[in-house]
């Protein structure tokens, strides 16, 4: 394939990877684990959508050349409220009690192993192993710069990308509560004697996660398709992303998220296709080496 | 003069370790007390205890005529308390004037007021308050951490070693800032390394030792203790190390 063809594919995967990255990063940063079960929420949050357009039966028609109708939008705001939702109970029934009795690293990422690995069982005794989509028939590609074929949903999936990324950077450096979110990731038992509630925030940074992921669990699946374990098989570029940009930084894991996507495509053109997912792993392993602390280091 | 708090028969530690031992300390409304003592003798655990960072085993915290023994952290700044830890007392990755946002966190109005006002004790803050806080040097991070914990106006500020690791003269600064926080009507109880200089500006010390009060006197007076000079103001052969 050509390879500017892609270079254009890599940017749309690696919007999904970015947005999905940011909220990864962000609940990284504040509770200070890697959570396993980010990919597995990010499928709860494609399926979710999906509960609506398709079970319901909620589509709406088409928009002009996109593969969905007005039905996605009341469908990701379930998906994001949905999924936002999931990610308090569980932070309120595991991860704070956890938190409380002084819960490590270890114990707090071992825990979202588990948690990942429920929901994955949840979401594929509900919907089934099967792959499927939100609409059947063919998404045209249109023809840009000469001979790259761009689907008009990937136009959707990278403009809501830069839109998502822009509302995080402006809630996290321009309200109250995002400068609490970045007090709290810097210092937690500082962020306690300043008077800042900091549970409260813990929740607000699971509701923008959860919310982030939901959307980008939608964008996977309209690039790709719906499948039980579609999330989980993103986690690796997720934290190859997030480890990239360096832990905290919102504005890091995108770029990150958009690095690991253009190399996992752009490598196809010297490497077998069936390789490709191994390249995420590379990179995390040589950031780890080389500049543990990200390309931008952590921010939040 | 009446307390402004107190701590009665106070006990506290770290799991079935008991630090303090049936601690009584009160400061009254405008006062500056300092707590001097040994390495280990527990002054920084009484700090966490009178402040709800940790939860006392025995004896009660009053503050302001209010019983606050099981008040949380967050509970005691919203009662009028604040407190500056020794170490990681700013937020590193925000700015100058977010740090000062962070500290009025519960503040309904007046924020910029406020923030100017303190930006006008420390001036060299001022000319600063778009840089990040890791970026300043110990005498500026020391002084944002006292202006971060005055953002509340808070009645009584608990410093935790104010000048540990400054030059003398950011030592005098900071010292000299203190007082100008008094005169605005806030009480100081003070934990301090370098002893003699936070006596020189307290209005009644204590020493602490094994966990236990042993000496409670004004500041000049403790200056004037041989023992005290001797075994915690540096000024004999044989005196120890006095931080925790």
């Amino acid at each position: 394939m050509d390879i500017v063809q892609l270079l254009i594919v890599g940017i749309i995967v690696g919007s999904i990877i970015g947005l999905g990255a940011i909220g990864l990063t962000l609940t990284y940063g504040v509770m200070k684990f890697a959570n396993f079960a980010h990919g597995d929420l990010m499928t709860l949050g494609m399926f979710l959508a999906f509960f609506i357009v398709a079970d319901i039966g909620l589509a709406g028609g088409k928009i002009g050349p996109l593969s969905f109708g007005w039905g996605m939008l009341p469908a990701a705001l379930f998906a994001m409220a949905g999924v936002a939702a999931i990610a308090l109970l569980i932070d309120r029934f595991v991860f704070r009690p956890l938190r409380v009795r002084g819960g490590g690293f270890i114990t707090m990422a071992i825990a979202s192993l588990g948690i990942g690995i429920g929901l994955r069982a949840v979401v594929q005794m509900i919907w089934g192993p099967s792959p499927t989509r939100y609409t059947s028939g063919i998404n045209k590609a249109v023809t840009i710069f000469g001979e790259v074929k761009v689907e008009p949903d990937q136009f959707v999936i990278v403009a809501l990308t830069l839109v998502l990324a822009a509302a995080v950077y402006v809630l996290l450096y321009r309200t109250k509560l995002g400068k609490a979110m970045r007090a709290t990731a810097d210092n937690p038992a500082l962020a306690e004697v300043a008077g800042i509630e900091t549970e409260s925030v813990r929740r607000w940074v699971w509701v923008l996660g959860g919310a982030l992921i939901a959307v980008a669990g939608i964008m996977l699946a309209l690039q790709a398709q719906l499948r039980f374990d579609a999330g989980f098989n993103l986690l690796l570029p997720l934290f190859a992303a997030t480890i990239l940009g360096g832990i905290g930084n919102p504005a890091g894991a995108l770029v990150g998220g958009l690095i690991v996507g253009v190399s996992q495509e752009v490598s196809t053109e010297w490497i077998d296709t069936g390789l490709k997912p191994g390249v995420p792993f590379v990179i995390l392993i040589l950031m780890l080496l080389v500049r543990p602390r990200g390309l931008f280091g952590s921010s939040v | 003069m009446s307390a402004l708090l107190s701590a009665t028969d106070l006990h506290a530690g770290y799991g079935d370790a008991e630090i303090i031992h049936g601690v009584d300390l009160r400061i009254g409304a405008g006062e500056i007390v300092t707590l001097i003592g040994p390495n280990g003798a527990g002054k920084s655990t009484l700090f966490k205890a009178i402040f709800g960072a940790i939860r006392p085993t025995q004896g009660r915290v009053h503050f302001r005529d209010r019983d606050v023994t099981t008040l949380s952290a967050p509970q005691m700044v919203a009662a009028g308390a604040s407190f500056v830890p020794q170490t990681d007392n700013v937020f590193p990755s925000l700015s100058v004037r977010e740090n000062l946002e962070m500290g009025g966190y519960a503040r309904s109005d007046g924020l910029d007021e406020r923030i100017d006002e303190l930006l006008g004790l420390f001036p060299d803050l001022a000319a600063r308050t778009g840089l990040r806080a890791s970026r300043l040097s110990g005498g500026q991070r020391q002084a944002l951490a006292i202006g971060r914990a005055l953002m509340l106006d808070p009645v009584l500020l608990l410093l935790d070693e104010p000048t540990a690791s400054l030059s003398p003269i950011m030592r005098g600064e900071i010292f000299e800032r203190l007082l100008r926080v008094r005169d605005a009507g806030v009480a100081l109880l003070i934990v301090e390394q370098n002893a003699k200089e936070a006596l020189r500006i307290s209005d009644r010390g204590y020493v602490m030792v094994g966990g236990r009060v042993v000496l409670e006197q004004s500041g000049a007076e403790m200056l004037d203790n041989a023992d005290v000079g001797r075994l915690f103001l540096g000024q004999g052969p044989d005196a120890p190390q006095d931080a925790d």
